[in-house]
């Protein structure tokens, strides 16, 4: 079982191992320091000081070399833009968005001024109800990308929980399935397009679907490649269960429900979510390929989109939606990481 | 998760239902039109809008001009229409999304909605009720190229006379193959016009495109300069990589070829096929008949966009220009977009010359779809072999007709003329054929009237009874 899966071994373990390890050797002398004892709160403010420190001068390095070098590669589009450049076709996006915001009301108050007219003319079949069909902005595009994979993900720990679950309680059942998730896992989303396209295509035939299918083969690509992680790491989890539980639970002749709720999720979860947490990183970046294939609005198809379009400021652009691509994925993953330890700080309570 | 495909399942058998009910409804519906002509369709036509929110896609382009200009100066919103216009990745995801129901209609290929009734490609039921434009394609060839054939050129008053020939290409062409190198130029799609505007430009001048037949859809069979397939704002990035050394594609990429200094325009297609048909609005067949009031209603929102384009000598164009720069619809530099639209054309640096005619999208009856514009596709389909049989006369005016709709187009413009919105001259009074064309750069005359005596005069090019196979071309 766990050299099977030894390539899935959740954070988690990691994470112990390296609280464990320090504390076997001999405790480190702290005698000397506790004489001249600071103040601690200057003591943590110092350490937190010098720990942003670190990050700060690596972010700067980072964009000063970013300055210097990018002007020097030539494109058919103009230089490569540098940080300012970035910058400022993000607030052009962002003033973009605000002048699109505007057109929108403007058409809302336009069409119920029109909707009023109407009815005050005695002609009510001449009401309209129109969405605003204007271009998605890019605050729109990062909203419809979180949605897409909001549902992948969703569906994918669906999905994958309670077969990890199963896996997890019967060798017999996992020893059937393992061949298929190895095989499926290293799946490029590339590879998984033209048959969900395909599949959703042939499946939704009305004219006026409830979700959008480009939305849905999107969702779907995510779901197939996001829910291996969570999938292997519940069944480990589930495997690697006290045996002395299980046997505790036999004594107090629990039914198979209870023994599920009181002992096997509580004692895999932390397991679960270290599997889910990697799920929706693959998930996010599986997404924008997906759109840009699928054309499904978003934050991959407004870099395809600003691509084609090859203007001079279509690099900075992409660039910018490359920076909040990157941004989005590390709140995601904090938000995941938060969740993990709630889930974890349960279980040992 | 299972309970959501049952969701689906369930969804999907009423969808079928009722559409199984919606179908058998119109073609009951259809028969009738049918024989009693357009007055009964002219009563459903003037009716209530039945699908007011519609979803159109379109390549970025100039000449989706008319979608953009009908969208931005409100003439959908005029009809009662919301319309979202959706740039598309590529041809073929465009002709999916329209195919699929994703897109209501778009800004097609006019060998796209032919390809897809015959069913050369995917099989599916499209019309063209309306041509968006004439012209507005080049050929641009790479710097190293062009260098090559530059001292060969004749000149006239200082400059380099036109058309140029793509004979001049030869000596080139003949060096690649001796050091066993393929001669590679790019068009956007298999039944493009680029493609069959580059092939005609090649083989009038003696090089052979190549041939498709049924295993085989690269077309490079019999070759002398290999095509390949890229999408149009990909051509002067995959120009540069030196892939290709050559390509044809509409504006404004032959222009950012000339401002990136990476290539050099050589020819329109004006000058290549004068006043060539373009682009059409392609629709699903069962859309146009089961909305047959919207239709009416957003093929007269584009017919006031294109007189708007073309009205008052092209005044309107710089605003036209300013509008397609947006990032949502064109989104090239305003100033590569007006290099081509605003009548002019620059070949070289320097070199920018007249080109009235360049886009035209009302004048010169730009709108109107002919059978004899659809025959010549189908011709040039069976000429290179993607058509791989021979067909008679009969089925190239089927074909034509299945496809362009000119009776929905004339009930959308005769009611604009009656409302005086366009003067009357700008209707066509005619069978659907232009009659014998000339004006192509080989001097060959065309009538849509007899399409296989008009594909018995290529040099180059399949006869009757002849066949593609792997090896070659067979029978005569």
């Amino acid at each position: 079982m766990a050299t099977l899966y030894a390539d899935a071994r959740p954070v988690e373990n990691y994470e112990t191992e390296a609280v464990v390890a320090p504390v076997t050797p001999a405790p480190p002398p702290v005698a000397p320091k506790a004489d001249t004892k600071p103040n601690p709160l200057l003591v943590k403010l110092a350490a937190t000081g010098k720990s942003l420190l670190a990050p700060f001068f690596g972010i700067l390095a980072f964009l000063a070399l970013w300055a210097v070098l990018a002007p020097q590669v030539d494109t058919s589009l103009g230089a490569l833009p540098g940080p300012v450049e970035v910058g400022e076709q993000g607030v052009a996006l962002f003033e973009e968005w605000s002048a699109g915001k505007e057109v929108e009301a403007q058409f809302y108050a336009d069409q119920d001024a029109r909707n009023a007219a109407a009815v005050a003319a005695g002609n009510p079949g001449a009401v309209t109800d129109f969405d605003y069909a204007g271009p998605p902005t890019f605050l729109d595009q990062i909203f419809t990308s979180l949605k897409t994979v909001a549902l992948g993900f969703i569906l994918a720990t669906l999905v994958a929980v309670p077969i990890g679950l199963l896996a997890g309680l019967s060798p017999t059942f996992n020893a059937a399935i393992n061949p298929l998730v190895q095989i499926m896992k290293p799946v490029s989303p590339l590879a998984w397009l033209p048959i969900v396209t395909m599949v959703i295509s042939a499946m939704i035939s009305s004219a006026d679907p409830v979700l959008p299918k480009a939305f849905v083969i999107s969702a779907l690509v995510v779901m197939l490649c996001s829910l291996w992680p969570t999938l292997i790491n519940t069944a480990v989890g589930t495997a690697s269960i006290d045996k002395d539980l299980l046997n505790v639970g036999r004594v107090l002749r629990l039914g198979w429900f209870a023994k599920l709720t009181r002992l096997i999720l509580p004692s895999s979860l932390p397991y679960i979510f270290t599997g889910m947490r990697l799920s929706l990183g693959v998930g996010w970046m599986v997404l924008i390929a997906a759109e840009m294939l699928a054309q499904n609005p978003g934050l991959g198809k407004f870099v395809w989109d600003e691509f084609q379009n090859g203007s001079s400021q279509s690099l900075a652009r992409i660039m910018f939606a490359v920076v909040v691509i990157g941004l989005i994925g590390f709140l995601l993953d904090r938000a995941m990481m938060m969740l993990q330890s709630l889930a974890s700080k349960n279980h040992t309570l | 998760m299972r309970g959501n495909f049952h969701g689906f399942d369930r969804r999907r058998a009423m969808g079928m239902l009722a559409g199984a009910a919606a179908a058998l409804a119109l073609t009951g519906c259809g028969s009738k039109t049918e024989e009693s002509g357009e007055k009964v369709a002219a009563a459903v036509v003037d009716g209530q809008i039945e699908k007011p929110s519609l979803k159109f896609g379109f390549i970025k382009l100039t000449d989706m001009a008319p979608l953009a200009i009908a969208k931005e100066k409100g003439f959908f919103a005029e009809e009662g229409l919301n319309v979202q216009l959706e740039p598309q990745a590529n041809w073929k995801v465009l002709l999916d999304g329209v195919i699929g129901g994703q897109l209501d209609g778009a800004h097609m290929l006019a060998g796209q909605p032919l390809a897809a009734t015959i069913g050369y490609g995917t099989k599916a039921d499209l019309i063209a009720p309306l041509s968006l434009d004439l012209n507005g394609n080049a050929i641009t060839l790479s710097n190293k190229v062009w260098n090559k054939i530059k001292p060969d050129l004749p000149t006239e008053g200082g400059k380099i006379k036109h058309p140029i020939s793509a004979s001049y290409l030869k000596p080139v062409v003949a060096e690649y193959q001796q050091q066993g190198k393929p001669f590679n130029m790019g068009m956007v799609f298999p039944v493009s016009t680029h493609n069959y505007e580059l092939r005609y430009w090649l083989a009038a001048g003696g090089l052979n495109p190549g041939y498709y037949s049924d295993g085989d859809v690269s077309g490079v069979i019999d070759a002398d300069v290999k095509l390949s397939v890229t999408p149009p704002p990909q051509m002067p990035a995959t120009l540069e990589a030196g892939t290709i050394e050559g390509y044809c594609v509409g504006e404004p990429w032959n222009q950012a070829a000339v401002f990136k200094g990476i290539g050099v325009p050589v020819i329109t297609d004006d000058e290549i096929w004068n006043d060539n048909p373009e682009k059409v609005f392609g629709l699903r067949k069962d859309f146009a008949e089961k909305y047959p009031a919207t239709t009416a209603a957003l093929l007269r929102a584009i017919i006031k966009a294109q007189q708007w384009l073309d009205a008052d000598g092209g005044a309107n164009r710089a605003e036209a220009v300013k509008i397609l720069s947006q990032p949502n619809y064109v989104g090239a530099d305003a100033e590569v977009i007006a290099a081509s639209m605003t009548g002019k054309f620059t070949f070289e640096k320097g070199d920018t010359r007249d080109a009235e005619g360049f886009n035209i999208f009302f004048d010169k009856y730009a709108g109107y779809p002919f059978y004899s514009d659809a025959i010549w596709y189908l011709t040039q389909m069976r000429r290179w072999g993607q058509i791989s049989e021979d067909k008679s006369d009969q089925w190239y005016f089927d074909t034509a007709k299945a496809v362009y709709r000119p009776d929905l187009y004339l009930a959308a413009a005769n009611k604009l003329v009656k409302d005086g919105v366009i003067p009357a001259e700008s209707v066509p009074d005619t069978d659907g054929y232009r009659g014998e064309q000339g004006g192509f750069i080989d001097g060959v005359t065309y009538d849509g009237k007899a399409p296989n005596a008009y594909l018995a005069k290529f040099k180059i090019g399949l006869k009757k009874g002849q066949k593609v196979t792997a090896s070659g071309v067979s029978g005569s």
